[in-house]
């Protein structure tokens, strides 16, 4: 089946920061949703269908909130579809939001993810006890350091590696006024100071916990092409899952992640990803898994991604420069830092990044994970029409 | 300003009542009575402990024969916690460890002890300390912790392929 192309025509985000007391969480979706129309040139009224996205529920205590986005969105009389795949979620909502244009169902969709964390408390929520296990699970954190660990062992990584990818990371987020985390004190020596929270992750090494939206404007491409502005067109998306605990699993290199770029890098006829990727922004809640990620989307050979951290390849000006935005390291309102991944990815293609720009990047690469690494969505963006 | 009234706070709970199903009650049972019971996938032939859900989920297949594993295993990764949360049952710094038992085919999570957390390494062989016999419930928390057993450690080949 052929697809329609799908372009991003507007790109919106709010300051990501620890408290937004001064919004409900429809007021803060709502801020991320008019500035991506101010940015699209469009209003609500032009909008044909709302795809959202946020992580689980239980991290704010809001049971389906969007039931109550409705109101918030002008969503009356329009398709509202909720999207739901864990830390994933804000990369898996964009992609369901461009097959209802490559469907050629919609001509123009806004699509929405969200995490206002200081209304609950993912950590509690996040390390629910269960009848079978014992309660020993201490969060996310708790959950990927133990696999962090095995990487670090079977690829013999030097200690220094994560502490490099925060310092690069939280470096960069000074170049974005959106970032939650504006730190310009980091020094590798002082990285590898930071307390170890959940050894063998430190403090440093971590996310922080953020309130924060982002919303796209998606078009058809007889919408797109009548409208002036730079557009990011859409060359390929791809989803992949796999259960959390199986016997055997790779959990260092989850299988359904390989598959997963192996599919969207051959959509978008990308045949050398190292090579042909100008930008990728990757979802890396905990620094260790920038050469983790690297090996499992195939821009380094197993057991060799450490090296590329190490060589600078990620650096801004490196050969593949991964989180110019600071990522998720530097802001991480969970449901939306998917859809930051891939909207990031879309305004370096469309040359609108600002002062973290990638200079010329006319191909990029948005990733999400979520669950215990169990859900990946991604997306190949460019300048030019595929 | 009246802060208090800007955001409000309202604590929430919730209380589950878990159908355990057949697959895992077997395990239940097996616990109840101081015994770790996993079951084997008919299929692939590889032991889950626990047999959660009762299915294998490579081959997607009820898992069949009962088999017991352990008590001992091979600690194959772990985390050290050093960060307090709500709802935190145990004193931190601890080791959490995911832990291969003899003949299961799946790591599964328990706390170290009698051991430093700095010297808690991937490949250390334990083994549990159970709660008195009195106080035995269908709950993994019937082991208190695992211990070391100064037995040598396992080599890599052994656990590298279930990291
Ligand atoms: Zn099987």
């Amino acid at each position: 089946m052929a697809l329609h192309r799908c372009a991003v025509v507007g790109v919106g985000q709010t300051h990501h920061t620890s408290c937004r007391g001064d919004v409900s969480i429809a007021g803060l979706v709502r801020e991320a949703v008019d500035r991506a129309l101010l940015d699209a040139n469009m209003t609500l009224a032009d909008i044909d269908a709302i795809v959202i996205g946020k992580a689980p529920d239980m991290l704010e205590g809001v049971m389906m909130p969007e039931l109550w986005l409705t109101d918030s969105l002008a969503a009356s009389g329009k398709p509202l579809f909720r999207v739901h795949t864990a830390g994933s979620v804000g990369g898996s909502t964009a992609i369901v939001a461009a097959q209802h244009v490559m469907s050629g169902l919609h001509k123009r969709v806004l699509t929405i993810a969200f995490e206002k964390q200081s209304d609950g408390n993912a950590m509690w929520a996040l390390s629910v006890p269960l009848p079978f296990s014992m309660p020993v699970h201490a969060g996310a954190g708790g959950y990927f350091s133990p696999i962090v660990r095995s990487y670090i062992r079977r690829s013999g990584a030097p200690s220094h590696i994560g502490a490099m990818v925060a310092v690069k990371d939280r470096t960069n987020a000074l170049k974005n006024p959106y970032a939650h985390l504006h730190e310009d004190h980091w020094t590798l020596e002082k990285a590898m100071e930071s307390p170890m929270l959940w050894d063998p992750i430190r403090f440093v090494e971590t996310c922080p916990s953020s309130d924060g939206a982002i919303a796209l404007v998606l078009a058809s491409e007889d919408v797109a092409d009548k409208m002036p502005g730079k557009k990011a067109w859409v060359h390929s998306t791809a989803m992949r899952s796999e259960p959390t605990m199986f016997a055997g699993r790779n959990q260092v290199s989850p299988r359904a992640g390989e598959m997963c770029a192996e599919d969207v890098f051959r959509k978008a006829g990308i045949t050398d990803p190292l090579k042909q990727i100008d930008a990728v922004e990757m979802y890396v809640p905990f620094s260790w898994f920038e050469p983790m990620w690297l090996e499992n989307l195939g821009f380094a050979p197993k057991d060799q991604g450490w090296r590329f951290v190490e060589d600078g390849v990620t650096e801004m000006t490196g050969a593949l420069p991964v989180n110019a935005s600071g990522g998720v390291l530097s802001s991480n309102p969970i449901g939306a830092s998917g859809m930051l991944r891939f909207g990031e990815a879309a305004l370096q293609v469309m040359g609108k990044a600002g002062e973290h720009q990638i200079d010329g990047a006319r191909t990029a690469l948005g990733h999400a994970y979520g669950g215990g690494s169990q859900f990946f969505a991604m997306w190949v963006v460019g300048s030019e029409k595929n | 300003m009246a802060d208090d009234i800007l955001r409000i706070r309202t604590p929430i709970g919730i209380d589950y009542t878990w159908s355990s199903g057949p697959g895992s009650v077997v395990y239940m049972r097996g616990l109840e009575n101081g015994k770790l019971i996993g079951r084997r996938c008919p299929a692939c032939e590889l032991v889950y402990f626990p047999p959660r859900n009762g299915i294998c989920p490579r081959c997607g297949v009820l898992l069949a024969a009962e088999v017991e594993v352990g008590p001992r295993g091979t600690i194959t990764t772990f985390c050290i916690v050093n960060v307090p949360f709500l709802g935190q049952t145990i004193k931190i710094p601890y080791v959490a460890a995911t832990i291969l038992l003899d003949g299961a085919d799946i790591g599964m999570q328990h706390l170290i002890q009698e051991c430093e957390a700095a010297d808690v390494r991937m490949g250390m062989r334990v083994e549990p300390v159970w709660k008195d016999k009195s106080e035995w419930t269908p709950s993994l928390e019937n082991i208190l912790y695992y211990k070391p057993t100064g037995e040598p450690d396992a080599d890599f080949d052994v656990y590298a392929r279930h990291l």
